[in-house]
């Protein structure tokens, strides 16, 4: 995302204004009290003030990056905050939506819920290291064509967790309704639900996701 | 979440040592509960040590023909390894109807039998919990308490233990192993590893301060049908209301145990006596002394019904 030199105006710089606005008013009618900004539970879950650092080294969409942290800063803290990589998405903070799913050394996992001081010579790939705008991964094209969202803050999370979700079926990973554990899993659409459900869609676009999912795994069955 | 200082042990005697001589430090592996736990302020260790980096993630065949699972073995790998889906199915299956994809990879053997309730309650900072601040009370006792225990539970804590995968290690009667600061091991059967709740449920298990879990060791296969039938509120990943483990052989005996009705998985030996004559045979014993609440009293039939479905898919 470029910002230097010109006057483009993204739709997180608007939020983010907007967010300062709040805070401000709501600093100035409540002084002295503790100040919870819009961004929810923010105040409570991200690092602030005081707290000891550490270093840590990953590799992060195949470049190194070196991070001096808060030992409480979370891997998707890490990313956005620090990397500025704002593709990955902050929902329940929990590990219960999904919104936050990177792949780690190709696994995927909930980036909310890992510290990224644990994560030295980690290797880290983002919705951002998986396609470009004008070069889409063809997960990224599946969810365009197939109109795989409504408002899309859950899907750079659905995408990353469904590029996990193939690779773990093609290494014969097993999942709750496999019906035979001794053989090799199916592409079904039953497996695809199952295995997606760590990610949660408040618009509930899953049919149009299973179905880009499903283009996807039939190519490369 | 409070912040704390950060080491990366070198080995699990070093590991148990730093946590011995830390006040207030815990281990982290997975942290996919632990960090829960921070966020919200119900966990606020001063120090973390982080066990990643110990050689405890194999999974090796032991001389008696069992099967060693380090503490660091991820969910999904164990879930996956061939061994564990051909010789102990009930293990796999349980894993597989736990948490999601992302968490079952990163999620670790050890940390899995070290998961906190999550009691409505428990998880709530604002009501009294004697779990969470011993002496505050238990508000899930006439509170909401519908996905709570039945069994062994106390009138200081009806929480339960909510992993799946503690459920199918009870019925293959896993030992722990553990490591202390002084390099001493131990060897806990899993049936004597978790506490009752009695007065004390914040002590959940019969571990020492510092004292590391390095491995869960499976005995050898006994064989058998087995499966894991979790009943629960949506079909994916939720906790269980109730779950059951069996092992069933082919003239009909067995070995049996619940998840979701107590703060332990939970066998009871004379109803695997009863356990050829049937579900209804078999779930008189198991239940025997449970204490419900007019919101948690589906559980008694639901076991049963639960019981009676694995057996008869266990014979077909």
């Amino acid at each position: 995302m470029s910002r230097s030199g010109n006057f483009e105006t993204t739709r997180r710089d608007v939020l983010v204004a907007g967010a300062m606005t709040v805070v401000a008013t709501s600093t100035t009618s409540k002084a002295g009290a503790q100040v919870r900004g819009p961004a929810g539970n923010a105040g409570k879950s991200s690092p602030v003030g005081d707290g000891p650092l550490s270093k840590v080294s990953m590799t992060i969409n195949g470049s190194r990056r070196d991070f001096e942290l808060d030992t409480r800063t979370t891997l998707l803290d890490a990313l956005r905050e620090h990397a500025h990589l704002t593709g990955t998405k902050k929902g329940c903070d929990h590990g219960q939506c999904g919104a936050c799913t990177v792949l780690l050394d190709g696994h995927r996992i909930n980036s909310c819920l890992t510290l990224a001081v644990m994560h030295e010579g980690d290797s880290v790939t983002t919705i951002e290291g998986l396609g470009r705008p004008d070069h889409l991964h063809e997960l990224q094209a599946a969810f365009v064509k197939h109109d795989g969202y409504q408002c899309g803050y859950c899907t750079s999370g659905q995408i990353c967790s469904a590029v996990g979700v193939l690779d773990e079926i093609r290494a014969g990973i097993p999942s709750h309704v496999s019906a035979d554990l001794t053989v090799a899993p199916q592409l079904s659409p039953e497996e695809l639900r199952e295995r997606m459900s760590g990610n949660i869609c408040r618009c509930g676009a899953y049919c149009n996701i299973v179905d880009a999912i499903s283009e996807v795994a039939g190519r490369k069955a | 979440m409070k912040s704390f200082t950060y080491e990366r042990a070198g080995s699990p005697q070093e590991a148990a040592a730093a946590a011995e001589r830390t006040q207030g430090a815990k281990f982290i592996a997975g942290g996919t509960n632990l960090l829960d736990l921070m966020k919200l302020e119900i966990e606020t260790p001063a120090h973390l040590i982080d066990v990643n980096g110990l050689s405890l993630d194999k999974i090796e065949a032991t001389d008696d023909g069992g099967l060693r699972i380090g503490a660091l073995v991820r969910n999904t790998d164990l879930a996956a390894d061939q061994r564990v889906r051909r010789d102990y199915g009930v293990l796999s299956r349980a894993l597989l109807a736990g948490a999601s994809g992302q968490l079952r990879n990163r999620a670790t053997t050890a940390g899995n039998l070290l998961q906190r309730t999550r009691c409505p309650y428990f998880y709530d900072t604002n009501q009294p919990c004697n779990k969470r601040q011993p002496g505050s009370g238990c508000s899930a006792i006439g509170g909401f308490n519908r996905g709570l225990a039945i069994l062994g539970a106390s009138d200081a804590c009806i929480a339960t233990h909510p992993s799946d995968m503690a459920v199918a290690m009870r019925a293959l009667d896993a030992t722990i192993e553990t490591v202390r600061a002084n390099g001493e091991a131990r060897q806990i059967p899993i049936a004597d590893f978790y506490r009752a709740p009695g007065d004390t449920p914040h002590l959940e298990n019969v571990l020492m301060p510092g004292e590391l879990i390095t491995a869960a060791v499976l005995p050898k296969p006994v064989g058998g049908v087995q499966a894991y039938r979790k009943v629960r509120d949506r079909s994916s990943y939720a906790f269980a209301l109730i779950s059951v483990a069996a092992i069933v052989q082919k003239d009909g005996s067995g070995r049996v145990a619940l998840g979701g009705v107590a703060h332990k998985p939970w066998r009871v030996e004379a109803a695997e006596g009863a356990l050829p004559r049937g579900a209804k045979a078999a779930a008189e014993p198991l239940l025997a002394g449970a204490k419900t609440s007019k919101e948690n009293a589906f559980k008694r039939p639901l076991v049963e019904r639960t019981l009676a479905a694995v057996l008869t898919q266990a014979r077909s």
